[in-house]
């Protein structure tokens, strides 16, 4: 049990009728990932995250949490699991600090005496007593985190966690990501911020109208994406022109001050020392690397992400 | 403590945090206490009603009373309101994926609802009762009974015939909260389960005045809220008493099957 993966996904289809929200949705996230689940609005990634939490029944395939499906488990299950899909919800009428301990007393082990602590962690000790009906959107998510946190959890789910957040508040709820990773909980995040899952994530899967079109490392992606070099000189029209008389040196375009272009490592070697034996000089050379924004408008032909969306709602 | 109790004790906690709770109880309390005002302000009586000639006699006859007029749709509107909210609401706020996502069955989440709404359900009908009791007791004070049969009843046994009477009320009365629930847990929407649920108890009464309808009418639910005469009659008649008991049960047990069953697979989405 302990050895299976915390999630691990196969087959899995959830369909509405005639639509299909998710396709064959075939996932594992390892002991330790912080896994970036991304995709464009409406690609069936909170579908996914329902399934996994045995909210919703899939149509077809399974879900395994730790080895254990949520459907034949039910709560037994989310044992070791946590997490909020779309925004954390809460009962407005009571305090933070009561809701707490409504869902500690809905938890096995030692939830209730947790409370203050995570009260802390998320700082909220001093409107605990406030009804959650007043609090920010901030507020309830932070109080969404402590909630999960409260059941110890060795597997996190998190849903757009920093939706709706001010920037301070991003970077305190990525903080909080990292260091919960760097205590040994591995966290499933589904994120509408490309930066976010670049800047937080090891491993992603990209998921396309209910499909997944890419899963794996992160790095991996992006270097398979490496597309070429930019090369800086002294004389950019006279490199670009000595460039293109190069064997084994193509695409080669000037990019303002830049000149970019495709080479195997020998044609680079060529190119460098003609550059040299012609007196132009390099002043930098680094390998020119698709950004995971480019990646993913690749991966899910050009749709737009949430963030493209609202960038132009914006 | 039980996973059950937990929840239940938290269910109780959430309907005591909510206005409507107070709204429907304070609601069941006071028609009793303006029943009796306009009776003493005013001359004639509800001689119509089963004890109503009587009512001036003692106050113990006052819940009696009480208990035909709110049968009609006061006590099933004020049951409905919570009943078919139970559910509904928690789908509508999201709370419910919240609670979903811990450590407990659906089974034991839809248990404990279950008992708090049969907790509120008795609540109202012993509110509506005692304050009943307290508002007649002070208008026209605590005299013997007159029986259906026309005989005597000691204020101590009168006491005792209003508590079972209470009690074999709430039954169809919890009938009614099962529907409510199992409107709530099926349509997810709160106002469409109160007013559906308190359609059903008013076609229930309907069917049960209707002519032709009295080949079935003793196993309609309405007409189980007359099963207390079984009680104020001398010797008892246990016959509309037990009907009361195996019919309501029956229009108790179908409605939670079906909204366990319902609940136990039901998507939980942005509802």
């Amino acid at each position: 049990m302990s050895d299976a993966p915390p999630v691990a996904t196969r087959g899995l289809v959830k369909r509405y009728g005639e639509i299909v929200a998710v396709d064959g949705v075939d996932l594992t996230v390892e002991a330790g990932d912080i896994f970036g689940y991304l995709g464009p609005n409406g690609a069936g990634k909170t579908t996914s995250l329902r399934m996994m939490l045995g909210l919703i029944r899939p149509s077809e395939g399974s879900v395994r949490l730790f080895g254990r499906d949520p459907l034949e488990e039910g709560a037994k299950a989310l044992e070791g699991v946590a997490g909020f899909v779309e925004a954390p919800r809460f009962y407005p009428y009571l305090s933070g600090r009561k809701n707490l301990r409504l869902l500690a007393d809905y938890d096995d082990g030692d939830s209730r005496a947790r409370i203050e602590e995570m009260l802390e962690l998320v700082e909220l000790r001093d409107r605990a007593k406030d009804r959650v009906g007043g609090y920010s959107h901030g507020m309830r998510q932070r109080l969404g985190i402590a909630a999960s946190l409260l059941r110890r959890p060795r597997l996190l789910l998190l849903d757009e966690p920093t939706t709706g957040l001010d920037p301070a508040g991003m970077r305190d709820m990525r903080q909080l990501v990292r260091r919960l990773a760097g205590e040994g909980i591995t966290v499933l995040l589904s994120s509408h911020l490309l930066g976010e899952v670049e800047d937080l994530c090891n491993r992603v899967a990209i998921i396309r109208r209910g499909g997944i079109v890419y899963e794996g490392a992160l790095e991996q992606l992006l270097a398979t994406a490496a597309s070429g070099y930019r090369l800086r000189a002294t004389e950019p029209e006279r490199a670009r022109l000595l460039a293109l008389s190069q064997p084994g040196i193509d695409d080669v375009a000037l990019e303002g001050p830049e000149l970019v272009f495709k080479a195997d490592e020998d044609s680079l070697a060529g190119l460098s020392i003609a550059l040299g034996q012609a007196r132009i000089g390099i002043t930098a050379l680094g390998s020119a690397t698709a950004s995971l924004e480019e990646l993913f408008l690749v991966l899910t032909g050009g749709e737009s992400s949430d963030h493209d969306r609202e960038a132009v709602v914006a | 403590m039980t996973a059950v109790a937990k929840i239940y004790r938290w269910e109780i906690a959430k309907l005591l945090a909510q206005k409507r709770t107070y709204l429907g109880i304070v609601s069941a309390a006071l028609v009793p206490v303006i029943f009796v005002v306009v009776l003493v302000l005013q001359t004639g009586g509800p001689n119509e009603v089963p004890l109503g000639r009587y009512i001036r006699d003692t106050g113990l006859a006052v819940p009696f009373v009480v208990l035909f007029f709110m049968s009609i749709w006061g006590l099933p509107l004020i049951t409905a309101l919570v009943a078919g909210d139970i559910v509904a609401s928690e789908s509508h706020n999201g709370t419910l994926k919240t609670i979903l996502t811990r450590s407990r069955q659906r089974g034991e989440v839809f248990a404990g609802k279950v008992l708090a709404s049969i907790t509120y359900t008795l609540a109202i009908v012993f509110a509506m009762g005692l304050v009943g009791l307290v508002a007649g007791g002070i208008a026209w004070g605590f005299h013997p009974l007159t029986s259906l049969s026309g005989t005597k009843v000691s204020t101590g046994h009168g006491l005792g015939l209003l508590a079972a009477s209470l009690a074999i009320y709430a039954f169809p009365l919890v009938g009614i909260a099962a529907f409510g629930l199992m409107l709530s847990t099926i349509t997810r929407n709160s106002a469409a389960s109160v007013v559906g649920t308190l359609m059903w108890a008013l076609l229930m009464q309907l069917l049960g005045v209707l002519p032709g309808t009295e080949s079935f009418r003793p196993y309609l639910l309405g007409t189980q809220f007359d099963a207390w005469h079984g009680f104020l009659r001398t010797p008892a008649d246990w016959v509309p008493v037990v009907r009361a008991l195996w019919v309501c049960a029956l229009y108790i047990a179908v409605p939670l099957f079906v909204a366990y069953t319902v609940f136990l697979r039901r998507d939980v989405a942005g509802d």
